[in-house]
Formats: C-alpha cells, sequence, structure tokens
C-alpha cells in the first residue's frame, strides 16, 4: 500500500513541479508571468484534443508544449516588446487562456481520452515494493526530475544560466555588458509557457485522462507560489511540490481512516505547511535577498 | 408539497391552450446562473442540457442567456443582478450557495421571476425553489453496493458538508443496510464541487484503503475514471457516465432538469408563473436511474424492484426504525422523515463510520 500511496503523491507532485520549475526560469531572467493557468490549460485541452484526433498521446504532448510556449510568445511580445504591465498581463492571459480553452474544448466534453501509458521495463518494473515506484510510472514523472535536474545545472553550472540570472538580477548592467536583455528573456518566457503546456498535458493525458473545463483547478496558481517558497532554488521546487502532494494526499488517507479531525481543517494543510515552510526559510533575510531575482516584474526599456 | 406540485402542473396545462393566443410577440428571456463550467460533464452540464430543452420546446418565442462559473456568494449577487437588469424575465441560480443572493436580488427587482435550485429560502413572492429527490437513487445505489460489493465497504467521495449532501450519505448508508446490516462507509470530503485532479486523489486514498465501491458527491468524472483503472466498480453522478467505465458503472443518478424548465419558462410567457416549492423525484422524472449495468440479474432485478417502490410512493428511503449515529433514536417503526428534517439535515444515521465536519 505504502508503495501505491508514493506513486499517488509522485501523480499529484509532478504537475506542479513540471510548471513551477518553467515559471522559476522565467523569473530568474526577471519577469513575472501570472498566466501559468491560462498557459497549462490551453496545454491541457491541445494534449487532449490533438492525442484524439492523431490517436497519439505523443504527439498530444507534444502540441501541448508548442501551444503553451506560442501563449508565453504572446505574453512576451506584450510585455517585453510593447512593454505592457506584467502582472495585469500575466492575468489576462490566464483569462483568456480558460475561456479559450473552454471554447476549443466544447467538442471534447464527456470523450474518455487517451492515456500515456506507464513506463515498463522488464525485471525491474516487477520488483517487489520499489519496482513500480521507480522504474513503473508514467514517462513525464521522469521528464520531471531530469528537466529539474537539467534546470538546476543550466542556471548554476553554465554560462548561459550566468547570463539569464544576470539579466533577473539587473538589466541595466547586463545591457551594459552587451548582453540581449530581451532576446534572454523571451527564451525564458517560452520555456516557461512549454513547461506549463507540458504540466497542462500531464493533467488530461495522465492524471485524469478527460477533459473538462477548468480542470487544472488552480495548479497555476500553487506552481506560482512554490517557486516563491523555493525562493527560486530547482531542487526546492523539488521539495515543495512533493511536500504540497504528499500532504494533500496524506489528509486524503487520514479521512479514509477516520481521523478525527475537521475535513475542512485537512484540506487547509497543505497551504498551511507551505506557509509554515515559507515563514521558517524566510527568516534568514540575508539569504532571502540574495535568491530573489532583484529586476523582477520591473520592466525594461532599452536606452538608445 | 408534492400535492401542490400536482395542481401547479394541471393548472399550467390547463391554461396552456389558452396561453398560445395571448403570447406577446417578444420572446421571453431565460437566463441561468451555473456554478461550474458547462463543460463539467456533471451538474452544471446537466443543467444546461435543460436550457437546451428549453431553446428546442419554445424555439424562436425564448431567448435565453447564461453565465458559468460564477463563485457563490458575493460574486453571484453581482451577477444575478446584471441579469436582472439586461431584461432576463426568469432567472434560474442553479446552486445551493446563491441561496441569499437570489434572494436579496429578488427583492429589488418584483417584476422578475427567480428560480433557485435546492434551495429553502423563498423571502419574496417571486422567488421559487426547486429541488430533485436525488437521495432515492442514493438509496438503491446504497442497495446495489452491499451486494456487489465483496469487502463490504464503500468509498464515498463527498463536497461539503450540506444537508444535500448529508442526506445522500445517510440515503446510502440506509439501502446498503438494508441488505447488509455490517455494511461500512468511508467518507472522504475533499471541500470542492469540482477538481478532477483532487477527486482522483480521493478516489485512489479510498480504493487503497480496501474498498470496492466508488461512490461521489463532487461533479466530474475522474473517480469513475480510477475506478475503472483499478478494476473496481463505482457510480456516476449527475450524468450517465458509463462511456468513462463501460465495465465500471454500476448505474448513475442522471438529473433531469429540462421538463421543469420548459414548463416555468412557459408559464412566464403565459402570465401564469406562481411562487413555487418543488420537491420532485423518480415519480416525476425529474431523478433518473441510469442503465443497471456490470452486476449480475438478480441484484438488477432487485434494484428495479427497490426503484419501483420508490416511485410508485409505496416505499420512502427514510422509514423508521432509524437511529441517529449516536444510537439515540430519530424515526420510530413505520414513521417517514418529513421534508423538512431531510431539507436541513445534518445528522448521520446509525451506521456511518464518519465525523461529521460542522
Amino acid at each position: 500500500m505504502l508503495e501505491s500511496v508514493l506513486i499517488t503523491i509522485a501523480t499529484a507532485a509532478t504537475p506542479l513541479l513540471i510548471a513551477a520549475v518553467g515559471e522559476l526560469v522565467v523569473e530568474r531572467s526577471g519577469v513575472l508571468n501570472l498566466g501559468v493557468e491560462g498557459m497549462m490549460i490551453m496545454g491541457a485541452i491541445t494534449g487532449f484534443a490533438v492525442a484524439i484526433v492523431t490517436g497519439s498521446a505523443w504527439i498530444g504532448v507534444l502540441g501541448a508544449i508548442l501551444v503553451g510556449a506560442a501563449f508565453a510568445l504572446l505574453f512576451g511580445f506584450l510585455t517585453l516588446s510593447l512593454v505592457t504591465n506584467q502582472v495585469a498581463t500575466g492575468l489576462a492571459l490566464t483569462l483568456f487562456g480558460l475561456g479559450l480553452s473552454g471554447m476549443i474544448g466544447e467538442g471534447f466534453v464527456g470523450r474518455p481520452g487517451v492515456k500515456l501509458g506507464q513506463v515498463d521495463i522488464p525485471f525491474l518494473s516487477d520488483l517487489p515494493h520499489v519496482g513500480r515506484l521507480l522504474f513503473g510510472q508514467d514517462p513525464l514523472f521522469y521528464v520531471s526530475l531530469l528537466l529539474t535536474a537539467g534546470v538546476a545545472y543550466f542556471l548554476f553550472s553554465t554560462r548561459a544560466g550566468l547570463t539569464l540570472r544576470a539579466v533577473g538580477d539587473n538589466h541595466d548592467s547586463a545591457h551594459a555588458q552587451g548582453i540581449n536583455v530581451v532576446a534572454v528573456r523571451y527564451l525564458a518566457v517560452m520555456f516557461g509557457g512549454a513547461c506549463a503546456g507540458l504540466a497542462g498535458a500531464y493533467l488530461s493525458l495522465v492524471y485524469t485522462p478527460q477533459w473538462v473545463e477548468n480542470m487544472t483547478a488552480g495548479r497555476g496558481w500553487i506552481a506560482l507560489a512554490l517557486v516563491v517558497f523555493a525562493s527560486w532554488r530547482p531542487w526546492r521546487v523539488l521539495a515543495g511540490a512533493y511536500l504540497f502532494g504528499g500532504v494533500t494526499i496524506g489528509q486524503l488517507h487520514a479521512q479514509a481512516l477516520g481521523v478525527a479531525i475537521p475535513s475542512q481543517l485537512l484540506s487547509a494543510l497543505p497551504y498551511l505547511a507551505t506557509i509554515a515552510v515559507l515563514v521558517i526559510i524566510s527568516r534568514n533575510r540575508r539569504l532571502t535577498m540574495m535568491n530573489t531575482p532583484a529586476s523582477l516584474g520591473r520592466p525594461f526599456v532599452p536606452e538608445r | 408539497m408534492r400535492k401542490t406540485f400536482v395542481l401547479l402542473t394541471a393548472a399550467t396545462l390547463g391554461l396552456a391552450a389558452a396561453g398560445t393566443a395571448l403570447a406577446q410577440d417578444e420572446p421571453t428571456k431565460a437566463c441561468f446562473i451555473y456554478v461550474g463550467p458547462i463543460g463539467d460533464f456533471g451538474w452544471t452540464y446537466q443543467h444546461h442540457q435543460g436550457l437546451l430543452e428549453v431553446e428546442e420546446a419554445l424555439g424562436d418565442a425564448v431567448e435565453t442567456a447564461y453565465l458559468e462559473s460564477v463563485p457563490e456568494g458575493a460574486d453571484a449577487e453581482r451577477a444575478i443582478e446584471r441579469f436582472a437588469r439586461s431584461g432576463c424575465d426568469i432567472i434560474f441560480t442553479t446552486s445551493f450557495g446563491y441561496m441569499d443572493a437570489t434572494n436579496k436580488v429578488a427583492g429589488r427587482f418584483p417584476d422578475v421571476k427567480f428560480e433557485h435550485a435546492t434551495g429553502y429560502k423563498r423571502e419574496h413572492p417571486n422567488v421559487s425553489t426547486y429541488n430533485s429527490r436525488f437521495y432515492e437513487g442514493r438509496y438503491i445505489q446504497g442497495v446495489i453496493a452491499a451486494k456487489m460489493s465483496e469487502a463490504g465497504v464503500a468509498g464515498y467521495i463527498a463536497s461539503f458538508p450540506i444537508p444535500e449532501v448529508v442526506m445522500g450519505i445517510n440515503a446510502f448508508v440506509l439501502g446498503a443496510q438494508s441488505i447488509n446490516p455490517d455494511f461500512k462507509v468511508k467518507v472522504v470530503w475533499a471541500n470542492t464541487w469540482f477538481d478532477p485532479g483532487k477527486e482522483a486523489d480521493a478516489a485512489k486514498a479510498l480504493i487503497d484503503q480496501g474498498v470496492d465501491i466508488i461512490t461521489q458527491h463532487t461533479d466530474s468524472t475522474a473517480p469513475m475514471q480510477v475506478a475503472a483503472e483499478r478494476g473496481v466498480k463505482a457510480f456516476g453522478q449527475a450524468s450517465d457516465m458509463i462511456e468513462f467505465g463501460p465495465e465500471t458503472q454500476l448505474t448513475a443518478i442522471v438529473d433531469d432538469w429540462g421538463p421543469y424548465y420548459v414548463e416555468r419558462v412557459k408559464a412566464v410567457r403565459e402570465g401564469t408563473w406562481e411562487q413555487v416549492d418543488i420537491w420532485a423525484g423518480l415519480a416525476e422524472g425529474h431523478v433518473v436511474m441510469a442503465p443497471y449495468t456490470n452486476m449480475p440479474d438478480d441484484v438488477k432485478a432487485l434494484a428495479q424492484k427497490v426503484e419501483e417502490s420508490i416511485r410508485s410512493g409505496e416505499f420512502h428511503p427514510f422509514t423508521g426504525p432509524i437511529n441517529k449515529q449516536d444510537g439515540t433514536p430519530w424515526l420510530a417503526e413505520g414513521e417517514v422523515a418529513d421534508d423538512a428534517t431531510l431539507l436541513g439535515m445534518d445528522f448521520y444515521v446509525e451506521g456511518v463510520d464518519d465525523q461529521l465536519p460542522n
């Protein structure tokens, strides 16, 4: 049973992790995109629709990534080229995505979807107790772990990562050094969108293989919160996503076991736990300041 | 109450013939406020099917409008008021949480008719309430669950601890215990009407803890899919969800609002609308059981028998002797619960293995 519970937790945490790691890169470049929920739901409907039409879940995943990135490109054009307010544009992107996905999805309501199969490695997946947990989950679970590791390596061990962080910390200095700030931010924003789209596809192709409007149910917002929670560090995003997933699943089990705690309190637990950890982390102000991208949310207009 | 309904129906039908001659040229505007998206394939989806039936039945004589995903609370009041101002002749507010907002707006717009689903407050003469006796279907599901479960435990995914949901849990348990007095129900409160991921997680948690029947009072098809994947049986909610579990769904309680909506919009058009408080069930066709599937013939026959006895009025699911959860007597032998108690139900009956959140 423990293995099954852990797999459930991984399933709940994976979409949060994927979307949050993407947003982390965006914010590290100094852009705040509140449109994660909108890009995620567009990914969900695209993944679902493409998978049904083509019959292949993988093509659906690819479609979701592309549409997520395209949506982010729209955000990038507005905030980076036209220098609109990032907060307002992000919120608009979310509302637009929720509405548009509902419209596109109308013909797909009530249709069972295509499920992305689980990995099955002969012998290894059948190992007792750990086989399915380690070697028999859905492929995107492994992708999410590789993605986290990749982003951590990129940001802190490569020259390009250093450039991206420089842009996020002080875009004027970066510009003075000859870095094309806007181009770097475009790439970061599109990467974030691709991740949000992938997270959406995870919902409609793995988590609950179906299309229903609003199926993201606020997960984009939780991903945004996780980035702050993790003080913009990739491995902490992973810890946060699994903490959140773990407490969510744990409280459901506690209820089914008949633990005598009011269910409303149990439902609030994931959020309370997140806040508690956030408070503990931010007690060290110097460390928090060091990790926060200093130019986050500030518009950049190159001097001519 | 049911008598009032029958009388009113008769009155409406009688006037319908005369009414057509009086019909105005302007179309009647019928407006709907939904709590979820019309694509939820559950609660809101079914209300929207009702709207479509109205359009089909009245054609050019009606104009419709709807707002979806309107949060319960302050936002609802604004949405309802907007509709009232925009020339709606009748407004259906289709969730329990719109109760106070509906009554407030109704006070300000005495010429607009308001229809509030599943509530009990009618503070102004232009507010009607309507509801369906879903508990009748839940009792039948309980009977089936007790017959089909090998573990003797069912998992119940609940939304919020409001009377409607508590009543459903009680009816399910009573139905199950009429077959197997030791039958247990594990209740998990999702504290949401609609979150496919969370509903799926709740179903997984329940199945991991050994239940082999899943039933839900939340709105998405996710629990049905999880049940199908894990090879246990489940009941559909609000819509027939057989597509999501062809070998899983035992039956589903299907909400059929269409006939009521058509009747009420017609009444407005013909000037015969009057305040009512309607609570209709299997007998009136507001609650429909999806085909009994994936069960042996004897269980199917039993389910049909129970359904028929409820439909004919011969049997009421809340018939004594019934004790409350703590063992204190509630209904004496042969006594039937009155509607007011059911509509305000805030206690479990004996045998529910859960603490009611309050």
